[in-house]
């Protein structure tokens, strides 16, 4: 009997656990960030909080997820992606506020190992394979993971390090590959690793990649919401700008 | 379409290895705690039952850090070149036997445990051994248990997610299994394979709750 006991109480439980969805309250912004963006999106929000009084709720994750889930209806009122291909997709589909589109920030590529003298400053630590593990965020979903192969083969070493690849579902997760170990070495966003001085990194030349123009973009969601827009408004602040500049980003 | 053949292939090697390690532990495991009224069985039974409650995150968080390289379990491997189980087909394999434990212990375990004493009595009045007993009488009286326990693990580790998310790394032909990579096609929407993939997945999931249901109630007409 325990087939039919153990098949009972699953169901229950799953029908316990079904989510109720919370729906924005007014004065609220509800953002999906783009990973490599967490730590200056915590520091933005809480300089727009303090001024303005509304409140933002993040969720962090990989572009490729969140352009899915946008056009499955996710209740998100800007979108903070590390592309620009896929807000560029959203205003096209009528998803995201036409002309709303801007690039908040340019982001650079970087080789980084937890272990000191691992990286040397022109990445020949690649060609050299010493290590079992190079991780990179997942390139169908995350803008630095496509980076990262498209750096490896313009190096000509995509082939010979193919069999090491690990990859993380978004660049946070590939950043803590590498921070716990796990993988000795592997790209990640310069603005993960900027603010600290832990292990070794080569700061990829932007000729190895093509251009990450982080682009975001009001949705239809926020379309007509005063604090969403208002937080788009703030992204582009002198005060904001130099937040980002402060993680490694280029601004123009 | 290699690499969907690759994720099933991966799949289905780790569930056969994971069911069949698990039906090796979850025996004696299952035998002692049918046999044995203690508090420390109660303890023991509620550890094995943990997955069952805990996320796969926990898991995979816990695994993550105890088969990294600065674990001190992976200390006792570095001699034979092993740095950490992470992104390997044995670290999954190891998170799948944990993860799906208590789908092996509890059948196997009610099994044994709807034996009663009779058959042992009998057995010992013949003068047979406690371990031919156990082969000859016990193993063959609760086949049923194992019969329904390699089914919930293999399904169940079909169904895993969480823990190889966290430990797996997705590397196709060695740690991409089905399930990640239909998470992947939905990133890249590539809707048409990954309707496929979990279609499948579907079919396959219902064949096994189907029959393991039909395997209960025969069980059951013959026991009335």
């Amino acid at each position: 009997m325990f087939t039919r006991t153990i098949l009972f109480r699953l169901v229950y439980l799953t029908a316990l656990c079904l989510p109720l969805g919370t729906p924005a309250l007014a004065g609220d912004v509800q953002v999906a960030v783009a990973a490599n963006f967490t730590e200056p999106a915590k520091e933005i929000a809480a300089a727009f909080e303090k001024k303005t009084g509304d409140h933002v709720v993040m969720s962090f994750g990989s572009s490729g997820a969140f352009y899915s889930q946008i056009q499955q209806g996710a209740p998100f009122e800007v979108f903070l992606s590390a592309d620009a291909e896929r807000p560029t997709r959203l205003e096209a589909e009528n998803l995201g506020v036409k002309g709303s589109r801007f690039v908040y920030a340019y982001g650079t590529l970087a080789l980084w190992s937890a272990t000191p003298g691992l990286v040397d400053n022109k990445g020949a630590v690649l060609k050299k394979g010493n290590f079992q593990h190079i991780a990179i965020a997942d390139p169908a979903a995350a803008p630095y993971g496509l980076a990262a192969v498209e750096t490896m083969k313009k190096l000509g070493l995509y082939d010979a390090l193919s069999p090491k690849i690990v990859r993380g579902s978004s660049i946070a997760q590939t950043y803590g590959f590498i921070d716990s170990g796990s993988a000795e070495l592997g790209f990640v966003a310069l603005s993960q690793v900027y603010k600290q001085n832990k292990g070794s990194r080569w700061n990829v030349p932007a000729a190895f990649y093509t251009l990450i123009d982080q682009q975001a973009i009001l949705l239809a969601p926020g379309a007509n919401d005063p604090a969403a827009k208002a937080y788009i408004a703030f992204l582009k602040s002198p005060e904001a700008v130099k937040i980002i500049k402060s993680y490694g980003y280029a601004v123009h | 379409m290699t690499d969907l053949a690759s994720a099933l292939h991966v799949t289905v090697l780790l569930a056969t290895v994971t069911t069949l390690s698990l039906l090796v532990i979850a025996t004696p495991i299952g035998w002692w705690l049918s046999r044995n009224r203690s508090l420390f069985k109660d303890i023991v039974t509620a550890v094995v039952a943990l997955p069952i409650v805990l996320p796969p995150t926990v898991l995979g968080f816990y695994l993550l850090v105890a088969m990294g390289p600065k674990s001190p379990l992976m200390d006792l491997l570095h001699p034979f070149g092993i740095r950490t189980l992470n992104f390997s087909f044995a670290g999954l394999v190891i998170g799948s036997i944990i993860y799906s434990l208590p789908f092996a212990i509890q059948p196997i375990r009610n099994a044994f445990e709807s034996l009663g004493q009779r058959p042992f009595d009998v057995a010992a009045t013949l003068r047979a051994t406690p371990l031919d007993t156990f082969f000859t009488v016990a193993l063959p009286m609760a086949r049923k248990g194992f019969l329904t326990a390699a089914l919930l693990v293999f399904a169940h580790t079909v169904g895993e997610f969480g823990v190889v998310l966290m430990i797996g790394g997705a590397i196709p032909g060695k740690t991409e299994v089905v399930s990640i990579r239909i998470w992947q096609l939905v990133e890249q929407l590539d809707w048409p394979n990954a309707h496929r993939l979990a279609g499948g997945l579907l079919i396959f999931a219902f064949i096994v709750l189907l029959s393991l249901l039909l395997i209960d109630r025969r069980w059951s007409q013959r026991h009335d």
